[in-house]
């Protein structure tokens, strides 16, 4: 691909064109295209839709009796160990953890991002570079942190004894594990929330409010729907990484507490239950792909 | 904008208490964590008086030096590679068609929503496999897996970042390239890149901190002493708190932060300049 | 001399939509050339074939006499002014103007002796160092002009250039861009939807609708004679009027009125001819027709004062007219519900072909 001098021209074409002619050079073009992607393409053949298809075909393999996996005697005990109560409890609770999260991020965030697009463009760009702070540090430090302030020693128990009151001791427990998230995927919601507020025409407000439109009527009939995308791309953002969520149940939470991540971890490491991991695994993607979809189909995909 | 002006109303002050309150949530953990880090006390709990003396005990610590390198090495490869083959696949989906291409489309898409859980169970079994089956040649487990496994899930959000950018991008711009002679090559290294270059930053970026950020993966496909930063804390953390974990973890998230900086400065540097021609 | 572009049988075809209808077209050496048409028509399809942006389905495209229909752009001897101008946003002015010359490889000191020139050229030498978002949409303009024009190519290719620019600009850079071409003497293929425009500036103008070229002519004579209802309409006001051919120098209007016109229509042929308002006169019925002049009669329907002009609606069996009367003292005016009689000149009647 070098670049062809004008007057030293290699390709010396000298034939009309015709339907033919035209379809080659846009089967050239594709060819070229595909060339570009391909090796993009082979590693994610390679490491990426092999290995998928892997954990599929071994979520349909047999378990043996000293937990190794054998590739033979194909069947669908794995699936069905999904309806199992145990199961069932855990996904329950993962999927109230992933929806209770999600809504209290939106609920924090919406009024947030609304008050972040409605300041000065000075004061906007301060307050976008607080949030993309938290956003881009350390996910594992920053849960940490947590463990720092909410432990037997750390200084919240610290000032509620210093008041008189007892410790506190919410550490191990779910509120710990959703206060981990919550501070964890915020961001993520604040986000795309101020995206689309702050892409919006507030003269369509005043022109709503000229119409006699309460504020609140104007919020909800304009603001509202404009802002829509903003709010699921937001909450897909943070359900899907909940939902599967590891490391904060881990440093948070409790070991009654069990969730679908550390699940799935324990089929792999401790039960070494690798069909029932991967079915798991499997099932655990299904919803995800179904949440995103719902997300392209929201043609919230500007993000 | 107007609603900033008006005098200040309950709804006003309402927004004003929420949005401090977040900050307030989203800083003071980060805050606690740098006091603590400072402590000279064997309790991470008791303040004794200020000190760098974890800063000094964490790098004469073996394991963590250690583990930083590992960090660093891979995060250098996986970021590498992943930019240049995010960078072409966002090329060849935004500027070409060809066969299979909404296949391939989705296929970029997929690491993106996967969950990580799902990832290091897909490349442990992968890795494994693919051991059993060439077993002979002394491959393991090591800092060459975390890689591949990085790049794995790093190559779509670089290519998602690039396309973005790309598409915003006039399309006669690279036209126009092509009018004054210059060829394919020449209009991407000439026009092309320096445009869509904050984008491809932005992308390295975020593999950076993806590679750098991984707990759940990596410890999947880690082996014998290929153990990350992260993955090694992990496994302090879950143990308890140490003020030497404080100390550490303040080094990874300044470190994070002067990223973050870096590369706002060098939006704002380039932000100044429009995509397109016709501004 | 053979033309400097010359397309024969072209046509494009997106999936199922014929872009570009077999188009025939010579544009001949140092010729300024528009082609004119609606949106969407397919005068941009053609501009971008020329360049080489989309390789035409079928038919032959000589650049100089040398076929060039599947060569990429940049092996062809042309150059584009983008409507959006497509000035590299991270480059200087002289770095954008002096790219094409770069990309030739030609030597460091001629490249910078000729971006002076062409800089020199469209004045804004003194802006050599600005970046293109420093400048105005007119400075941007030129030099996106400039930087086609320093590589001295057979054609330049203009894609309504002057679209993004507001009227007053527009109207001065339509004289500023002629008098260049006439002193460069490249010849000139400019894309543009604005009839006002292609009159103005060209040597020739061809209407296209539809993807097909409809009619490649002087303004004057497209102007003046149109062949087609679509040329006659989208060029200025005109009059369309039907009537039956009675012999080779008479036609017949319904309500019975007769007039001259030659025509080569059989007899009892119901043909459409067309007027433009300024070709009419009006005259009080009272008055006497104006001896070789046809006539119809028929009331003022509406006045519209226009300052230097008055149009009137013309209601007459045949249909109803547009007149266009200028206001001097010497033109008699009239008012609504006057009777009068609209004459015009055998020869500015055309009849259409369709």
């Amino acid at each position: 691909m070098s670049p062809t001098e004008l007057q030293e021209s290699p390709t010396d074409v000298v034939e009309v064109a015709t339907p033919k002619l035209e379809r080659d050079a846009r089967r050239a073009d594709a060819r070229r295209g595909f060339l570009i992607a391909s090796p993009s393409l082979f590693y994610l053949i390679l490491f990426f839709a092999i290995p998928l298809g892997i954990v599929f075909v071994y979520s349909f393999a047999t378990r043996s009796s000293t937990g190794l996996t054998l590739l033979e005697g194909w069947n669908l005990d794995s699936y069905r160990r999904l309806w199992d109560p145990l199961v069932g409890e855990i996904a329950f609770r993962s999927l109230l953890l992933a929806t209770t999260t999600t809504a209290i991020c939106l609920l924090v965030s919406y009024p947030l991002a609304y008050y972040m697009a409605t300041r000065t463009a000075r004061t906007r760009t301060i307050l976008f570079v607080l949030v993309m702070i938290p956003f881009w540090s350390n996910f594992l430090v920053r849960t940490y942190a947590w463990r720092v302030l909410l432990g037997t020693e750390g200084p919240i128990s610290q000032i509620s004894e210093a008041l008189g009151g007892d410790p506190i001791r919410i550490l191990f427990t779910n509120t710990a594990v959703l206060i981990g998230l919550v501070y964890g995927f915020l961001p993520f919601m604040v986000l795309p929330l101020y995206a689309s507020l702050e892409r919006m025409d507030w003269s369509l407000i005043e022109a709503g409010r000229d119409l006699y439109a309460t504020g609140w009527t104007a919020f909800r009939k304009i603001t509202l729907p404009i802002s829509m995308p903003g709010v699921i791309a937001g909450s897909i953002l943070v359900f899907i990484p909940t939902l599967g969520a590891y490391v904060t149940p881990a440093i948070l939470g409790g070991a009654r507490t069990t969730l679908l991540g550390d699940y799935i971890v324990s089929q792999f490491l401790a039960a070494r239950n690798q069909p029932f991991g991967s079915a798991l695994s499997f099932a655990v993607l299904a919803v995800m792909l179904v949440a995103t979809i719902i997300y392209f189909r929201s043609g919230a995909r500007n993000l | 904008m107007s609603v900033g002006v008006r005098p200040k109303s309950p709804t006003e002050r309402l927004l004003a208490a929420n949005a401090w309150l977040v900050f307030a949530f989203l800083y003071a953990p980060i805050v606690v964590l740098a006091v603590f880090s400072f402590n000279d006390n064997n309790n991470v709990g008791i303040w004794t008086e200020f000190s760098f003396r974890w800063y000094g005990e964490m790098f004469q610590n073996a394991p963590v030096m250690n583990a930083l390198k590992n960090s660093l090495i891979v995060a250098a490869v996986s970021t590498t590679v992943s930019t240049v083959l995010g960078t072409a696949t966002a090329v060849a989906l935004e500027r070409y068609r060809f066969r299979g291409q909404r296949l391939f489309d989705g296929l970029v898409y997929m690491p993106v929503i996967i969950p990580d859980v799902t990832m290091a169970v897909m490349m442990l079994l992968f890795f494994a496999s693919a051991f059993r089956m060439t077993g002979g040649f002394g491959l393991s487990f090591g800092l060459g897996t975390i890689s591949l496994s990085h790049i794995a899930f790093s190559i779509s959000f670089v290519a998602i970042v690039v396309r973005a950018r790309l598409g915003q991008l006039d399309p006669s711009l690279e036209e126009a390239a092509a009018d004054l002679y210059a060829g394919r090559w020449m209009t991407f290294r000439k026009v092309t890149l320096p445009l869509i270059a904050p984008a491809v930053a932005g992308g390295a970026l975020l593999a950076l901190t993806l590679s750098l950020d991984d707990v759940v993966v990596t410890s999947f496909v880690a082996g014998p002493g290929s153990t990350t930063l992260p993955v090694y804390v992990f496994g302090l953390v879950r143990r308890g708190v140490t003020p030497l974990i404080n100390a550490v973890s303040m080094v990874m998230l300044t470190a994070s932060m002067v990223l973050v900086a870096v590369s706002l400065v060098f939006q704002r540097e380039r932000g100044g300049r429009s995509v397109s021609g016709d501004a | 001399m053979s033309a400097a572009v010359e397309l024969s049988g072209v046509s494009k075809h997106f999936d199922d939509i014929v872009a570009v209808d077999d188009i025939s077209l010579a544009v001949g050496d140092g010729e300024f050339f528009s082609l004119l048409g609606p949106s969407g028509c397919g005068k941009t399809t053609t501009l971008r074939m020329i360049a080489g942006f989309e390789f035409p389905t079928s038919g032959s495209l000589r650049i100089r006499g040398r076929e060039m229909a599947l060569l990429p752009p940049n092996e062809r001897p042309v150059n584009t002014v983008f409507q959006s101008y497509a000035l590299f946003p991270h480059m200087s002015v002289e770095q954008n103007v002096g790219f094409g010359l770069l990309m030739k490889k030609v030597n460091k000191d001629e490249i910078n002796t000729r971006v002076k020139r062409a800089l020199d050229q469209v004045q804004l030498a003194h802006r050599a160092d600005a970046r293109p978002k420093q400048l105005s949409g007119g400075q941007r303009q030129r030099i996106a002009l400039a930087r086609a024009l320093v590589n001295e190519p057979e054609v330049l290719l203009l894609d309504e250039p002057l679209g993004a620019l507001d009227l007053k600009l527009r109207q001065s850079m339509q004289i500023e861009l002629k008098e260049l071409q006439d002193r460069v003497g490249i010849t000139f293929i400019y894309v543009t939807h604005d009839q006002q425009e292609a009159l103005t500036m060209s040597d020739r103008i061809g209407v296209m609708s539809a993807g097909k070229l409809l009619q490649v002519d002087d303004p004057q004579n497209l102007y003046e004679h149109p062949r087609s209802r679509f040329v006659a309409d989208f060029i200025g006001e005109i009059n369309l009027l039907e009537a039956k051919v009675i012999d080779s120098e008479t036609i017949e209007f319904a309500g019975g009125s007769r007039a001259s016109a030659e025509s080569e229509a059989s007899n009892g042929e119901t043909v459409t001819i067309a007027i433009r308002p300024e070709r009419f006169g009006l005259h009080g019925s009272d008055e006497s027709p104006p001896v070789g002049r046809n006539t119809l009669e028929g009331t003022v329907v509406r006045r519209i004062y226009h300052g230097d002009f008055f149009f009137y609606d013309v209601d007459t069996p045949a249909g109803s007219l547009e007149v266009k009367e200028e206001n001097r003292p010497s033109v008699r005016q009239f008012e609504v519900g006057d009777r009068v009689l609209a004459s015009w000149s055998p020869v500015a009647t055309t009849f259409m072909e369709d």
